[in-house]
């Protein structure tokens, strides 16, 4: 029986990266659903966060591509198979049940029961860049926040914002009339954030409406996870700046997580996998990508492909192991040629 | 050539090969450097501080060495990404400081 915010399915890939989306093509030609958790907001993983914008020339038969396009084919090529996305999320448990299924539980309290599971999480999880500043976790969460939840918990607020990318803009933009005070500090004068961000910036500074300090945060004055000031390594020399919240943002940087807890053999943040199912120490658990590690293993796109493909072959063997399976061809299946929604 | 790099107190006197980047120096001689995405400018984590003396004799940060500097916490006006800078017979000395940020974690710790 199902409980309430559970979702029953073939298989739960870990990870919307290239890996993981091609995974869903692979197991799709088999007849596996498949549901995607992934902590970023949309598919497309390192290509979509590190190098949108940057060509890929190694992808076969594609002499260029960049990280954008290839995510955004790699959805086209598995839409037949309606996988289904769970985006902001990251999974925080993974456990077998008595009858061999995995339960696979969010940070968001949804719980998805599948007979296999497919970690394809390349470096681990993305996380916010915690700036190197002696004792900041004692405010985190209480004074100094990565994202802004809700904007009210800043309402009243000497609000300091680092950065110089979309989200200190967005947020000087947004946090600006609700603040007490608000200041920016960037380490230079010049951002790479949307230019008509930039010029709304400059002018609530031109009206006074908003500080802008050139340098960088060295020191956080405060007690008890209450933020008072914090100290500024400036152009001028070291400079005080009042402040009860601080939203750093210097992008995201890849963790391994909660992966390490789930009794999965790991060799240096690293699952080792056998290279003719991929599968890792736990049966029906499989690691495809830059996230497992084999003898000879390159952390290249075209191999977390191959990887998929023979995944999907052990992992149909898991969901269905009466069925008779006939390897084909998507050139002259008919059958498969139904399933990709094209005519024969 | 050579490259001096700082590294926990320490300075340690490198070898180095015209047209090398400083980042694959450091890497070739076994220090923790972590320079996750191997050279792209994409990462930012072998950023160096550059010796003052030195600064002024480095060719400028292209804008994409300054955009990914930019999501450094640790920066100050010294802060460069080593795998940006190629040694050449007028870097013959070069000094830089790895920060703890561009170690790799058992180093770091």
């Amino acid at each position: 029986m199902l409980m309430k915010n559970e979702t029953l399915t073939d298989v739960v890939i870990i990870g919307a990266g290239p890996v993981g989306l091609f995974a869903v093509f692979e197991l799709g030609l088999l007849d596996l659903r498949c549901h995607l958790i992934d902590i970023l907001d949309r598919a497309g993983g390192q290509c979509a966060e590190l190098y949108p914008e940057k060509p890929i020339y190694d992808i076969p038969a594609c002499p260029v591509i960049t990280g954008a396009e290839l995510t955004e084919k790699l959805m086209g090529q598995i839409k037949p198979f309606e996988p289904e996305f769970h985006f902001s999320r990251m999974v925080t448990g993974l456990e077998r049940q008595a009858d061999g299924a995995f339960l696979v539980r969010t940070d968001e309290g949804e719980i998805f029961r599948a007979k296999v599971v497919v970690i394809a999480a390349g470096g681990g999880s993305f996380q916010p860049k915690r700036p190197p500043i002696a004792g900041i976790e004692a405010y985190e969460d209480s004074s100094v926040f990565y994202a802004v939840r809700r904007i009210e918990e800043f309402r009243g607020h000497n609000i300091v914002i680092v950065g110089g990318g979309d989200s200190a803009l967005d947020w000087t933009l947004n946090l600006e009339p609700v603040a007490k005070s608000l200041t920016l500090v960037h380490r230079r004068d010049q951002f790479r954030a949307a230019p008509d961000s930039v010029n709304k910036m400059r002018a609530l500074v031109a009206a006074g409406k908003v500080r802008l300090e050139i340098g960088q945060i060295t020191g956080l004055e405060g007690a008890g996870g209450d933020l008072s000031a914090v100290r500024l390594n400036a152009e001028g020399g070291e400079k005080l700046l009042p402040a009860t919240r601080l939203l750093p943002f210097f992008g995201l940087t890849m963790k391994l997580g909660p992966v390490a807890d789930w009794g999965i053999n790991l060799t240096e943040d690293l699952i080792p996998v056998d290279t003719a199912r991929f599968e890792t120490s736990e049966p029906g658990i499989f690691a495809i990508g830059d996230i497992n590690t084999y003898p000879g293993k390159l952390k290249l796109i075209l191999c977390g492909f191959h990887e998929a493909a023979l995944m999907a072959q052990a992992a149909i063997r898991i969901v269905h192991p009466e069925q008779k399976i006939v390897f084909q061809y998507t050139t002259s299946s008919t059958s498969l040629h139904k399933k990709l929604g094209v005519a024969s | 050539m050579k490259l001096y790099v700082e590294l926990g107190g320490e300075l340690r006197e490198l070898e180095a090969l015209e047209g090398w980047r400083v980042m694959e120096v450091i890497r070739d001689w076994d220090l923790p450097i972590k320079a996750e995405c191997g050279g792209a400018c994409a990462c930012a984590t072998c950023h160096v501080y550059v010796d003052e003396e030195w600064q002024g004799r480095l060719a400028k940060a292209s804008p994409e060495e300054e955009d990914m500097l930019d999501t450094v916490p640790d920066t100050t006006i010294h802060s460069r990404l080593s795998c940006q800078i190629l040694m050449s017979e007028a870097l013959d000395g070069l000094r830089v400081k790895l920060p703890a940020s561009s170690l790799v974690k058992e180093a770091a710790a």
